[in-house]
């Protein structure tokens, strides 16, 4: 059976190097759009997407049509599964099909480990309820790259709903590999003490302004309201708390960058002026996206 | 007439204190004599030599989903399970549909248990009407048709008045309340024990404190009360102890343990393996030891399995959408001696107290010892016998089990109910 890719956490240091090197090959050069490459011609991958997604679903739709592969999107309302089929049965049936890869993203934690256990063919991550979402990590530690020598060292401040945040989660196991300091901050309800013995190299504080103290990287997460089963933060109170305004950066490193995984809210968890900034390096991300699904595709199938 | 002399075991009553090598003299269904080398001219033989011959084990927790929910289990298939496993008694919790919240649910439990007459079924009433939690059902009704206790086990009476006539109620009939403690606004959605795992697999959790705060608010009923209650699967280590100080303050309160929370923790779970999610989850190995040393102290009173049978179909799901619960009644006697008797922390005669006396005096069954005049239930084991799990093949209709594949040092050899052989090893 050929390995999948279900998390960051069981990657070496080595797998995750090899993987940002290549995706450097992919990237586009100055106003090019991606290259077009034979590297899997006749392939054929799946994208099921059991939850809302654009932008990682199109990503990893170029990418696969990017290296010479045939990719189809299928996305759950559209699927048996809302004819009561079980999660086991749509994915046997997808694998009679013989595609070669299947990319799937699922709202319940550990959906794909499970399927992982029935089915020989290799499933890619694309984000599994609160859980993980390795690509992610992987396209934010691409980006991180292109500013920065190493991740050895670096102050990373992740900031809002860590809880329910599978990105805060693969980031973690990510940089914590790679010896980076790793702040985690938000109000208590969002930030269980727990996290703090995710990884090595991770602390935990409520309070924003001390997360971004000294940062060089400042990683803003999207408030996951369709997460969120309960009120776990006074209303209308986030955005004055753990929003990111420009006066914030200056406590960050002179050259720190501002992320976030998108869709942004403006207003909500970082303000208009932050996610224009000459600091922001969100549109980065979503081109590294493509780039490393690439090197993640060509890793598995090729 | 019929008698049977079982010789040469080492008899273990814990109502009377023997522990030595003895026989047992039965005839008919009853027990006639404990003894050295008894002269049963006639009577028929078995030779229990290095096997230890105890009461027949009660489980005081088990889930029989008949009526109702018989794709899961049924009665018949749930007692051959429980024969399976050494047990010649079984408490069976009323969450079947109809809920037993009524002497006629009770009756046809009881009814349908002796047809197939494998071993005794003691069905344990709702506390609430459909165990919703607000009116009491018929307690006493219930008690008359055969209920030995009430307990809304799995919908826990979250109202604290509501739970306070509850035991009023059954202080009256004398008989115990038994609840499944967890707060259900604090456990809302969770799957798994709450702290590192959890956060690391991106599980909802479910808090000790959603088991603590329950049994302290239902110690201090039963003092206000004064009436008998039981702590159903008691998980964690705060609870363990407010149990420790209801005793030294005197309350009739009692707990149970299953073998898979002192067996297992939440880190010894497979990746989402719906196999390892029950309720109370397994919770961290700090709270397992504090199990065992509750067991050990004199704390916990039974150990009883919470069997669970759910389908493949349930259990062949995403992690969230799993039911809770595992079967345990084939495995708790291998698990009991692996991890109490075999590491020296208890010795077999406690063993075979917390399976017998235990739970028949906190239910006040004439069951559980040896003395002459008494049913002849039996349970022959053999400590050191190896074995392996397999759950394919077990007498329960489900397999949702996480020891399947397991090696044991020690289980059961015989069972017998009323004087005759229910299950014999093979």
């Amino acid at each position: 059976m050929r390995p999948g890719l279900l998390g960051i956490e069981a990657l070496s240091r080595e797998d995750i190097e090899a993987i940002l090197t290549r995706a450097k090959d992919f990237q586009p050069h100055g106003g090019e759009s991606f290259k077009r490459f034979d590297i899997l011609r006749g392939r054929m991958v799946v994208n099921l997407f059991f939850e809302a997604s654009t932008r990682t679903r199109t990503s990893f739709e170029i990418a696969a049509k990017r290296l010479g592969a045939d990719a189809v999107s299928i996305t759950a309302s559209s699927s048996s599964v809302s004819k009561g089929e079980s999660l086991v049965d749509t994915l046997n049936t997808l694998a009679a099909m013989r595609p070669d890869a299947i990319i799937m993203r699922h709202s319940a934690s550990g959906a794909p480990h499970f399927l992982a256990r029935h089915l020989a063919i290799p499933i890619v991550n694309a984000g599994d309820g609160t859980h993980e979402h390795p690509t992610q990590a992987l396209l934010d530690a691409r980006t991180i790259l292109d500013q920065r020598p190493a991740l050895e060292g670096l102050r990373v401040a992740i900031i809002g709903d860590i809880e329910h945040s599978r990105v805060a989660r693969s980031n973690v196991h990510l940089l914590s590999k790679f010896g980076a300091h790793v702040v985690l901050c938000g109000p208590a309800s969002l930030l269980p003490r727990e996290l703090a013995n995710l990884a090595s190299g991770v602390t935990l504080t409520n309070d924003m302004a001390e997360a971004i103290t000294g940062a060089d990287v400042i990683m803003m997460l999207r408030v996951q309201l369709e997460r969120q089963h309960e009120a776990t933060f006074p209303a209308g109170e986030y955005f004055r708390f753990y929003g990111l305004r420009l006066e914030h950066l200056q406590l960050a490193k002179q050259d720190a960058i501002v992320m976030h995984p998108g869709p942004i809210n403006r207003g909500r968890e970082l303000s208009s002026e932050v996610a224009d900034s000459q600091k922001s390096v969100i549109l980065s991300q979503v081109e590294n996206g493509v780039a490393v699904r690439m090197a993640v595709l060509e890793k598995i199938l090729a | 007439m019929k008698e049977l002399l079982i010789r040469n075991g080492r008899v273990i009553d814990p109502a009377s204190g023997r522990d030595g090598i003895a026989d047992v003299f039965i005839r008919n269904e009853l027990i006639v004599a404990v003894g050295d080398r008894i002269d049963a001219a006639g009577a028929a033989v078995f030779d229990a030599t290095g096997l230890v011959v105890a009461p027949g084990f009660i489980d005081m927790h088990v889930h029989l989903r008949e009526p109702g929910f018989e794709y899961s289990e049924t009665i018949e298939t749930g007692c051959r399970a429980a024969a399976a496993g050494g047990f010649t008694s079984i408490c069976c919790m009323p969450n079947t549909s109809p809920i037993n919240d009524s002497a006629t649910v009770t009756s046809y439990i009881v009814d349908r248990a002796r047809q197939h007459g494998i071993v005794n079924v003691f069905p344990i009433g709702a506390i609430t009407k459909n165990s919703a939690g607000e009116e009491l059902a018929a307690i006493g009704s219930m008690k008359a048709a055969g209920a030995v206790a009430i307990s809304d086990d799995g919908r826990p009476v979250m109202n604290a008045r509501v739970m306070r006539r509850a035991l009023e109620t059954a202080h009256s009939f004398d008989m115990p309340v038994i609840n499944h403690c967890e707060d259900l606004h604090l456990s809302a959605g969770g799957d798994m024990h709450e702290g590192t795992e959890s956060m690391r697999l991106g599980l909802r959790g479910i808090p000790s404190a959603s088991e603590d705060v329950m049994v302290a608010r239902d110690i201090l009923l039963a003092e206000v009360t004064g009436a008998q209650y039981h702590v159903a699967h008691i998980s964690s280590r705060h609870s363990v102890e407010m149990v420790n100080f209801a005793r030294r303050r005197g309350l009739s309160v009692t707990c149970e343990v299953t073998p898979h929370h002192f067996a297992l923790a939440d880190t010894d779970m497979a990746p989402y393996d719906s196999n390892y999610k029950m309720k109370p989850p397994l919770r961290s190995r700090c709270d397992a030891s504090a199990v065992i040393d509750g067991i050990v102290s004199g704390a916990v009173d039974a150990i009883a399995t919470d069997h669970a049978p759910h389908p493949g179909s349930e259990k062949m799901q995403e992690f969230e959408k799993c039911p809770f619960g595992i079967i345990g009644l084939e495995t708790a006697l291998g698990l009991s001696l692996e991890y109490l008797v075999h590491t020296g922390r208890i010795p077999l005669s406690r063993l075979v107290a917390l399976f017998t006396t235990g739970p028949a005096r906190i239910l006040k069954l004439k069951r559980g010892t040896l003395g002459a005049g008494c049913a002849a239930d039996l349970t022959i084991f053999d400590p050191e016998r190896s074995w392996t799990y397999d759950v394919n093949r077990s007498a329960s209709k489900s397999r949702n089990s996480p020891f399947d594949g397991r090696s044991f040092r020690g289980g059961p050899v015989a069972t017998m109910v009323d004087g005759s052989f229910v299950w014999q090893a093979e």
